[in-house]
């Protein structure tokens, strides 16, 4: 197994344009000038800063309002939870499930997985180093659906307005779920998937580093 | 380190896989990582005839998709519609200033910098001439891209619309279709685009 890797060389390769290239002495791409490392700086500590604060801010987003509509009937109050729960009742099933997927599934998982990658990049672990690779490959794919919520509020509150017989107004909880999804986005970003496989490449045999 | 003795010719065909870090050859791999699977970059060569074409038709659909609007009510008659910068406008004047930029931002404004980012450095490119502040562009498509989220968009359009249709006659406006149009668009645009091969037109133009 040719299992190389670029740091042993003393190049990296550009997360940018993919250009390898030597961050000493000058940590900067030749060909495109973004900032070159052997790895991204400080990637655990500003992991852990994006998920503390994505994490603090996820019961906020989860327990305050981010819908409150007024009518003649009264004010109601709608959480993303009961969103979901009002969309089936109302027999639109597949729609409430793609919501409860996006909104309440994604977020969780996504925090929950990449504290585990943290964690497993933090005490070198050496099992199931494919499945974790994949799993931040995932991550990193299906965060930003969480935005979900976000724009269907947009809508309903630039269109059920003072003219018609009820007005919807922003509840501070979409503020705070925003804000869950973008730190969320920033820690995965933050997060170097080559630390998973570095372990491995420390314990391998000296004749295959040459 | 053996960074010194390694001839500087390999360095530059070889590649090293962004997730794993294992150096790989830039020519004859598969496009794939051999040890994480991670793609490194996609085969086959597309000219830049397509990407201008799609990314032309794209910023048209965009701009007609701002200017139009994207859903509408009809209460007794009376129609209610709104835009995407409407919207983001409402939100505004609820104190909900940062989720109106957010708004803005993912559907407009970093979409709009992404196509006419790619028309700045595929035009030239085309003509055989070098696009100024080529690295400059590619870097801040680079640093757009994850943040533009139309597909997501025209997702909460759906959910928004069905909610709503529960209250009121809602009808999707125009600016919907072109919404879609440009996801449609951006998919395939992000399959075809690939960024070795921007590079090695740009090596290969005239400066």
């Amino acid at each position: 197994m040719s299992g190389l890797q670029a740091i042993r060389t003393g190049t990296a390769t550009c997360l940018t344009c993919g250009m390898l290239g030597s961050p000493i002495p000058r940590p900067v791409c030749k060909r495109c000038g973004s900032s070159l490392h052997f790895r991204k700086p400080n990637n655990i500590q500003r992991t852990w800063a994006y998920l503390i604060a994505a994490y603090v801010l996820y019961l906020p987003a989860n327990l305050l309002p981010i819908t409150i509509t007024r009518s003649i009937f009264g004010t109601q109050h709608d959480t993303i939870m009961s969103g979901v729960v009002y969309l089936w009742h109302s027999g639109s099933w597949a729609i409430s499930l793609i919501v409860f997927i996006a909104s309440v599934v994604v977020p969780l998982l996504k925090l929950f997985s990449l504290t585990l990658l943290v964690i497993s990049v933090q005490r070198r672990w050496c099992g199931e180093v494919m499945r974790r690779a994949k799993l931040y490959r995932i991550l990193e794919a299906i965060g930003r659906w969480s935005m979900l919520d976000v724009y269907v509020v947009t809508i309903l509150v630039a269109l059920v307005r003072a003219e018609s017989l009820a007005t919807i107004s922003p509840g501070s909880g979409v503020l705070a779920f925003a804000a869950v999804v973008i730190l969320s986005m920033l820690a995965a970003m933050a997060f170097d998937p080559r630390l998973i496989w570095d372990p491995l490449d420390e314990t391998q045999p000296k004749e295959n580093v040459k | 380190m053996t960074s010194r003795s390694a001839p500087k010719q390999t360095l530059q065909t070889a590649t090293a896989c962004p997730e794993c870090d294992l150096l790989v050859d830039g020519t004859t791999n598969s496009g794939h990582c051999s040890r994480c699977g991670a793609r490194l970059y996609r085969q086959g060569r597309h000219s830049l005839d397509n990407t201008l074409a799609l990314a032309c038709s794209a910023l048209v659909l965009l701009i007609a998709a701002n200017a139009f609007p994207i859903v509408g009510l009809d209460i007794q008659g009376q129609r209610i519609e709104t835009t995407v910068i409407g919207a983001a406008v409402s939100l505004w004047r609820e104190e909900m200033g940062m989720v109106a930029i957010l708004v803005l931002l993912s559907t407009t404004v970093l979409p709009l910098i992404e196509l006419a980012g790619l028309v700045w450095m595929a035009l030239p490119l085309r003509l055989g001439k070098r696009p100024p502040g080529f690295s400059w562009v590619f870097r801040v498509l680079h640093m757009a891209h994850p943040w533009a989220m139309i597909e997501v968009f025209i997702m909460g359009l759906l959910v928004a619309l069905v909610k709503l249709t529960n209250v009121a006659d809602v009808f999707a406006g125009a600016a919907a279709w072109c919404f879609g149009c440009v996801m449609l668009l951006l998919a395939i645009l992000h399959t075809i685009v690939e960024p070795r091969d921007l590079w090695q037109a740009w090596e290969e133009a005239e400066q």
